[in-house]
């Protein structure tokens, strides 16, 4: 992470040059947290999560280590169970049927760390399999479209190339045109920059910055602040599997209400 | 070239090195020797006693082996012919035997004027795993490879062709059921169907079909006795089978052992753990022995049969466990990734789970279908014969050649070596094959 990423004050990256303002939210409700609750064992991780999402908003999740923010999204898409309170994605409860759970992650796109690209595959079947087999697109048509947002993504040249012979920043730019490829409503990233190297950071902030400019609903685990301050319409604080504190970012900054709030920023800032 | 102050003054290079040979003690054969076979006192000691181990072991080998006498009719023969040669006191190899028996050895007690009929079948063997073994043939010859099975069961035990017809009908009907149930009454039900109508055929229908199909186009062949077979052709059809069956019921096992699903867990834990503990030879005996108070009084279930479900059964418990190490290998987030994609079960262990897991367990998957094709000699316990033990007791018993010892063994383990050599290149080849840089 450099500097200037990192610092609120600074003028935000050249780069990162969205603007949040001149990006459209509409009042359509995208996802519905009320009253959520989950435990690991009798480790209660999540507690009593309030939280709506409106269709086009770009909102950024912060918090320490272990306060629970991959789990909250992780909730969303079920790769974790909830165990109390609702969650509603797209008009969609979530609960223990599967047709709403196939139906919930085939509408939700996610991002990981570490990518988790299938290393057995190309990059281009890594971004026409789900389409193929879970929508059913023909062939022909899965991979126009994977290529269309390979080019997106800036590496349409790298499509017969298998995961491994790619770099951190190009595996992350393919995991995210892979997402695209089933054409999601909503995506969910979890510390998508922080297994990269700085130089590879800038280019995995671009397309997600720009994929924001068109108004896709972005949930974001992250800490790059030059990122929240140039897209975010909302900073969520989580700490202990609580919202300590939500506002949007130039507040967030500026003004943190919650001494928690203080501390951690200071700690990520103050260097 | 470079400056001796690079590190202490400002320093730029004006011209890049270019890239130069290693010193000759650094490359080729001197550096090779030095580094792998005397790079230490120790190193060095092993190096002598091995070269000195192999060495005595060809001496004392190799001078009988090429003393061996190629034509006779019996082992005294033999024997007077290298004493005749070599003088008294002089020992040699009897290779006549091999050259007079070897029939036995690759067809047990087949009919002789019908070898063409395993030997075809064999060709086609190599015909019908060709696509399987090398991903880059067209695809479709894997229908020739469905097929093979019923052909080769037909080619080998003959009788009319209609039989094995009606199995594979069998399977036609099992599978067109499968798509008519399927969109309709969802998977459970699906399989369940698609088993039962095919059971439920084989049980009461085809073997009458069979006959009544015969009765129209009469198409047989001389129909030939599982006692017949022996040697390498009963090695092969029981390695061939039992390596092509157990693969896909190992895989099962593998998933079933870590299903979410206690019932089906513990059902794979119980079956894997019990095959597992017990020896071969057991689950032999009670294939010969104990399968027989179970079955109806005077059923006549082949005896080839019943070892090859036990080999099968045997196999697929160690590749259960092998796939399932490999499965534990695997990152979570592959699984988190399928998922997220909105992969269901199935489509995610196929598409993404089994491909990786299978690919990792290559190398033991290989080692347990070497050990099957091995163990397949343990089949001479219960009356078989295998080419290691039961063949060769056959020829001794005549009075040819009473006596022989070494060079049925010799001969028989050198086919085994080739055999399970070439499975383990397959393997290697395989693997790079898959490489797909890390
Ligand atoms: N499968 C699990 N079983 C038990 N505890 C878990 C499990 N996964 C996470 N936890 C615990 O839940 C808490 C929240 O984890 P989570 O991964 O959501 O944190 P995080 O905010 O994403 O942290 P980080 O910034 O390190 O990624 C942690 O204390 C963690 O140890
Ligand atoms: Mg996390």
């Amino acid at each position: 992470m450099t500097d200037q990423a990192l610092h609120p004050d600074a003028p935000a990256d050249a780069a990162l040059h969205g603007d949040p303002a001149k990006m459209q939210i509409s009042d359509e409700v995208a996802i519905r947290i009320a009253g959520m609750n989950k435990w690991y064992g009798s480790f209660h991780v999540l507690r009593d999560i309030d939280l709506t999402v409106h269709r086009g908003e770009r909102i950024v999740i912060c918090g320490p280590s272990g306060s629970g923010k991959s789990t909250l999204i992780r909730c969303i898409n079920r790769l974790e169970e909830h165990q109390s309170g609702d969650i509603i994605v797209d008009g969609t409860e979530l609960n223990s049927d599967l047709k709403n759970v196939d139906k919930i992650r085939s509408e939700v796109g996610m991002c990981f760390q570490h990518f988790n690209l299938f290393p057995h595959l190309t990059i281009l079947e890594n971004c026409t399999l789900a389409p193929i087999w879970v929508r059913k697109t023909p062939r022909k048509e899965a991979e126009e479209t994977a290529m269309h947002f390979l080019r997106k993504v800036k590496i349409p040249e790298q499509a017969d190339k298998y995961p491994g012979q790619l770099s951190g920043g190009q595996q992350q730019r393919v995991a995210i045109a892979r997402s695209l490829c089933m054409r999601p409503r909503i995506m969910l990233f979890d510390e998508p920059t922080s297994a990269l190297d700085p130089e590879m950071i800038k280019e995995v902030l671009d397309t997600m910055i720009e994929l924001a400019e068109e108004g896709m609903t972005m949930l974001c685990v992250t800490h790059e602040m030059g990122f929240a301050q140039a897209v975010a319409n909302r900073v969520i604080f989580m700490d202990q599997g609580q919202i300590v504190e939500q506002n949007e970012p130039h507040e967030f900054f500026r003004n943190p209400r919650s001494e928690r709030t203080k501390l951690f920023l200071s700690q990520i800032l103050g260097h | 070239m470079s400056d001796v102050h690079a590190q202490t003054v400002p320093f730029v290079r004006k011209s890049m090195l270019p890239e130069a040979e290693p010193p000759a003690r650094q490359r080729g054969v001197p550096l090779w020797l030095r580094e792998n076979l005397f790079s230490g006192w120790f190193n060095t000691i092993l190096t002598i006693l091995g070269a000195a181990a192999a060495i005595w072991l060809v001496a004392s080998i190799l001078p009988w082996m090429l003393r061996g006498v190629w034509n006779a009719d019996s082992l005294r023969e033999c024997r007077d012919i290298v004493i005749e040669r070599y003088g008294e006191g002089v020992t040699g190899a009897c290779w006549a035997m091999i050259r007079e028996r070897w029939p036995q050895y690759i067809f047990g007690m087949y009919p002789q004027d019908i070898f063409w009929r395993p030997t075809l079948a064999f060709v086609l063997l190599l015909v019908a795993i060709a696509p399987v073994l090398y991903l880059s043939l067209p695809r479709k010859l894997l229908i020739f490879s469905a097929l093979y099975p019923a052909l080769a069961y037909w080619l080998l035990w003959g009788g009319t062709i209609w039989l094995p017809v009606m199995v594979l009908v069998g399977f036609a009907l099992g599978w067109g059921a499968l798509r008519l149930v399927l969109p309709r009454f969802g998977a459970i039900v699906a399989t369940a169907v698609a088993v039962l109508v095919p059971v439920l055929w084989w049980g009461l229908l085809a073997g009458d079909a069979a006959q009544d199909l015969q009765g129209l186009v009469p198409l047989a062949l001389r129909p030939v006795g599982s006692a017949a077979f022996g040697g390498f052709l009963l090695s092969f059809v029981l390695g061939v089978t039992g390596v092509s069956l157990s693969l896909p019921l190992g895989l099962l096992l593998s998933l079933g052992r870590r299903s979410d699903l206690p019932l089906i867990h513990y059902l794979c834990v119980g079956f894997i753990e019990f095959i597992r503990g017990v020896p071969l030879i057991t689950l032999l005996f009670t294939a010969s022995l104990l399968l027989n108070y179970f079955l109806p009084p005077n059923s006549d279930f082949d005896i080839i049969l019943r070892v090859i479900i036990m080999v099968t059964l045997f196999a697929a418990a160690y590749i259960a466990e092998v796939i399932r190490g490999a499965l534990a290998a695997l990152p979570r987030g592959q699984y988190e990734a399928a998922d997220a994609l909105g992969l269901d079960y199935w489509k995610a262990q196929r598409l993404i789970i089994l491909p990786q897991a299978l690919k990792i367990s290559i190398p033991g998957i290989v080692s347990t279908f070497i050990g099957l094709f091995k163990d397949t000699t343990l089949v001479v316990f219960i009356g078989l014969r295998d080419p290691l033990k039961g063949v060769t007791d056959m020829i001794r018993q005549t009075t040819a050649w009473k006596g022989i010892y070494w060079e049925p063994y010799i001969f028989v383990g050198a086919l085994f070596f080739v055999i399970c050599f070439s499975m383990s290149r397959y393997a290697m080849y395989l693997e790079r094959k898959l490489e797909r840089g890390h």
